[in-house]
């Protein structure tokens, strides 16, 4: 076998080529959401430090935060919140020995995504 | 360690284009994953057609077909033709699976077949998988016993058998690890779906009487806690297993150890 290539093989190719399925897809959205939040979390804490700084700094920071923008990012942040709440449980869920045939962590994870829907939808009714 | 585009050597190029069938009316485009080891060539997809009135209804039909009668230097492994020896395990359509046990009929549009992903590639279809049998073998896929050897055999209830029943069934033929992103991103260290589904069928085995050892072994953050429940094991198993649930299993056994 001396004159086997085995410096340069190539890596076969893998998100590129692997269809993404419903557990994939709501394992990744947990981690997107839950890294999205950090941002959210600095956002408020900036609005606080602001409200805590002067009353013309708070109106800037209030200004950007009530914004068609602000408002945006803070819908976006409540589905996020909602949907890493509920991917929470999911795993808690998973974690306890429960749900993890095939069927039922797809029903999960439907219900992980609808369910963050209408709590969302929810939120912003009552807000 | 997480790198989402391939590296430079292992860019696809589009390959060939093979000729039609003549006087064929049910046609079928395939695209091919081709790498050859000897011409310093980046690895290119080539398309063959193939007369689907005149090939057999498994994607390794069509595959042998194809070695057999366009071009014999296609090149992958297969053996028993009927989803017991894991040998033609690939990428399929975007999943992975047993070619030989894997209809056409399920597949819309082209088939596109590609190694199993995130492997060196030794030729065309053929992943190496010398690293992925180290970590089965890691795992001491045997009967372990510290009691004396029974006059006759190791005997066991049939309930404690019936737990063996979704585990014993594997053919390691590495789909599921090679679907699971966690062991494209740390396949180094993190043991991946097959080894530990393995390890918990030894583990939950009533006769063996190491299971103190193989869970001390799995105790580390990355052999066995690299596994995140996403479940592209369990959709993907050609044989319907479902090694997240064994991996959640081996879990609660360390927390229900340490309390």
């Amino acid at each position: 076998m001396a004159d086997v290539n085995r410096g340069n093989r190539p890596l076969s190719p893998h998100l590129q080529v692997y269809r993404p399925q419903l557990t994939s897809l709501t394992s990744i959205l947990t981690r997107i959401t839950g890294n999205a939040l950090i941002v959210s979390a600095l956002l408020i804490a900036w609005w606080f430090l602001a409200a805590a700084t002067s009353p013309e700094y708070f109106a800037i920071a209030n200004g950007v935060l009530t914004s068609w923008f602000g408002d945006l990012v803070m819908v976006l942040s409540a589905l996020g919140l909602w949907y890493h709440t509920l991917a929470g449980i999911r795993h808690l869920i998973w974690d306890n020995g429960y749900m993890l045939d095939l069927d039922q962590a797809e029903k999960l994870g439907w219900f992980v995504i609808t369910g963050s829907v209408i709590l969302t939808v929810l939120t912003i009714i009552i807000v | 360690m997480v790198q989402f585009s391939l590296p430079k050597n292992s860019k696809i190029t589009t390959g060939k284009t093979w000729p039609k069938p003549a006087g064929a009316s049910n046609v079928r485009k395939f695209k091919i994953y081709r790498w050859n080891p000897d011409d310093g060539q980046n690895p290119r997809v080539d398309t063959y057609f193939l007369d689907m009135d005149a090939c057999g209804p498994m994607v390794l039909d069509a595959l042998i077909k194809i070695k057999n009668e366009i071009d014999p230097t296609l090149t992958f492994r297969r053996s028993c033709r009927e989803g017991i020896c894991g040998s033609c395990a690939m990428n399929i359509d975007g999943i992975n699976t047993l070619a030989c046990i894997y209809g056409m009929d399920e597949i819309k549009g082209d088939v596109a077949i590609y190694p199993l992903p995130h492997m060196p590639v030794v030729k065309d279809l053929i992943p190496d998988l010398t690293h992925f049998y180290a970590q089965h073998a890691s795992i001491m896929p045997w009967l372990e016993t510290k009691t004396n050897r029974p006059a006759k055999e190791w005997k066991q209830s049939i309930e404690d058998r019936k737990k063996l029943d979704g585990l014993y069934e594997c053919v390691m033929c590495a789909s599921c690890s090679t679907s699971c992103p966690s062991y494209w991103w740390n396949g180094d260290r993190y043991l991946g779906p097959a080894a530990l589904l393995h390890a918990y069928r030894w583990i939950i085995d009533s006769r063996d009487e190491a299971t103190p050892e193989r869970l001390d072994q799995l105790e580390d953050p990355f052999k066995l806690y690299r596994c995140h429940t996403i479940m592209n094991c369990a959709k993907t198993c050609p044989k319907g297993l479902n090694p997240a649930k064994a991996i959640s299993h081996i879990k609660q056994m360390m927390v229900e150890r340490s309390v």
